[in-house]
């Protein structure tokens, strides 16, 4: 059977994965304007500036939306129909990811519920994924 | 200066048939469209000096094999808009003078995958690292991620949702080319089986094989050609986030809104002027997100808009009168074909003809909310 795919860094989103495999969400912001943004890139993507830096993010996000997928993508054969989601971080921006520590079903994923990050190994990269975190639980 | 963009489609066709079409590689279905295009304007290959496409097989591929010399190429590539995308840089190459007649094509054996390229994410790319290992596997797993967060803000229930691919059918049932043309009711679209929840079988595309064509030229030829010239009144385009997970607000296109402002600017015209509307449709929710974009509606309404009829046949704002991706045809890169419907609505020809269709809008979509184009199609200029 095939693996899960495994993503490749590029020098901008290094530090990004390096984070993942130490168990930490490392994000950036804007130096200049103070926005935490996500992709990884170069540039601050809401005022241009190339004044940005890591930063370690808390790790708590909330359920934004998602899809439950019924036809699984390579690697995913074997997980039944399995939700695709985006989450918001607490720091604002979003990501998409896996739910994990939760039957993907509509009924067990409503949207807004709280969730906390935790890393899934592929090979040598750590994937961030998420899982229900307790109500006004700290990071 | 007068309004509209100064240019006309004196030519509009698609391959002689669309569906499953093994016969036909990519490329033979640029040159079919191509050649009932240029033939629909009363044209000859040689007239053509100008050439757009998207990137694979490519305009000077296309250009080459149907003998065109090209003193301007557009390779915009930007999904399934992109053929909108091309009629509005013809028409701004047109009036610098960069080009005389211009010939937009499209052909994708989207089914057969006769002469395509193979679908390839590479592993380093944005939607590679941050997307693809989460298990994405197309557009039925990405471009349908905002619909629960819609569903949520708003209130658009399942059987709304569902009701925009009955709509639909609808129309399809009154177009002879249409993939599907039996009726269907909101009950076998919800029993149809789970693509990607909330989106059922019925409310994601069909993927087909098929092709298109345009040919462009300046206004002041409008007289010189055996249809009716449709004239270019307003177009726009914008882009928005690649991957969807970095759309700004899953509710709305930001992409759709500012391709139609830009469009309904140059055109001189409002949402109450419009007789027809083509809106891409690759999945069901996509037509509520341009109705709404597009200022046709109020945002949260177009749900309960097309629930109630009025998109149908009989309807006071028809919709998707070929039936749409979701029950006439989609090659992949869909937006041709709502273009070479609204030039029948707009010329009198069409399998399921509208009354009256003086103004005519096309709302493109490409990738996942990724990039928009708009094109306002008028019987006379402005």
């Amino acid at each position: 059977m095939t693996a899960k795919p495994v993503p490749v860094p590029t020098p901008e989103t290094q530090p990004f994965w390096d984070g993942c495999a130490a168990g930490e969400l490392r994000i950036q912001r804007c130096v200049d304007c103070g926005k935490p943004y996500f992709y990884p890139r170069p540039v601050c993507p809401d005022c241009g500036s190339v004044n940005v830096e890591w930063f370690t993010a808390s790790g708590r996000a909330a359920l934004y939306s998602y899809v439950i997928n019924h036809r699984p993508a390579p690697g995913f054969e074997d997980e039944g129909p399995y939700a695709i989601a985006v989450v918001q971080l607490a720091e604002g921006p979003r990501m998409m990811t896996s739910l994990v520590g939760v039957p993907n079903t509509p009924e067990d994923l409503p949207l807004d519920m709280p969730l906390r990050v935790t890393f899934e190994r592929r090979d040598d990269v750590y994937v961030p994924v998420f899982t229900p975190a307790p109500s006004g639980a700290g990071p | 200066m007068s309004r509209g963009s100064g240019v006309i489609i004196a030519g509009a066709a698609e391959t002689d048939q669309v569906g499953r079409l093994p016969g036909y590689s990519a490329l033979g279905l640029h040159v079919e469209a191509a050649v009932n295009a240029v033939r629909d304007a009363g044209l000859r290959m040689r007239d053509i000096d100008a050439i757009a496409t998207v990137s694979s097989p490519g305009p000077a591929q296309v250009a080459h094999a149907l003998g065109i010399t090209p003193r301007w190429i557009d390779g915009t590539g930007v999904g399934g808009t992109s053929f909108l995308l091309h009629v509005r840089h013809a028409a701004a190459a047109i009036r610098a003078g960069y080009a005389r007649t211009v010939l937009v094509t499209h052909g994708q054996s989207g089914r057969s995958r006769v002469g395509e390229s193979p679908f390839r994410i590479p592993p380093s790319s944005p939607a590679g690292q941050f997307e693809v290992p989460y298990g994405t596997f197309g557009p039925t797993t990405t471009f349908t991620l905002t619909a629960l967060r819609y569903m949520k803000e708003f209130g658009l229930t399942h059987s709304q949702l569902a009701y925009v691919a009955v709509a639909q059918r609808r129309w399809a049932a009154k177009n002879p080319r249409a993939a599907y043309r039996d009726p269907i009711t909101v009950e076998d679209v919800l029993a149809s089986r789970l693509i990607a929840y909330p989106f059922h079988l019925l409310e994601c595309c069909l993927v087909t094989d098929g092709g298109g064509a345009l040919v462009i030229t300046s206004a002041d030829r409008a007289a010189d050609f055996p249809k009716p010239a449709v004239h270019v009144l307003g177009t726009g385009e914008s882009a928005e986030a690649p991957t969807i997970s970095q759309l700004a607000d899953f509710t709305e296109s930001q992409a759709f809104r500012l391709a139609g402002q830009d469009a309904f600017g140059e055109a001189g015209v409002a949402a109450s002027d419009v007789n027809h509307l083509m809106i891409y449709d690759a999945f069901a929710h996509v037509p509520i997100y341009g109705l709404e974009a597009l200022g046709f509606v109020g945002k949260g309404e177009a749900g309960a808009f097309i629930a109630d009829g009025n998109t149908e046949p009989g309807g006071r704002l028809p919709l998707n009168t070929n039936g749409g991706g979701l029950s006439y045809t989609h090659t992949g890169m869909y937006g041709m074909f709502a273009i070479t419907e609204a030039v029948r609505q707009v010329r009198g020809e069409a399998a399921a003809q509208v009354e009256s269709p003086d103004i005519s809008v096309v709302l493109g979509n490409g990738g996942s909310f990724a990039t928009a184009g708009v094109l306002i199609l008028g019987r006379q200029p402005r």
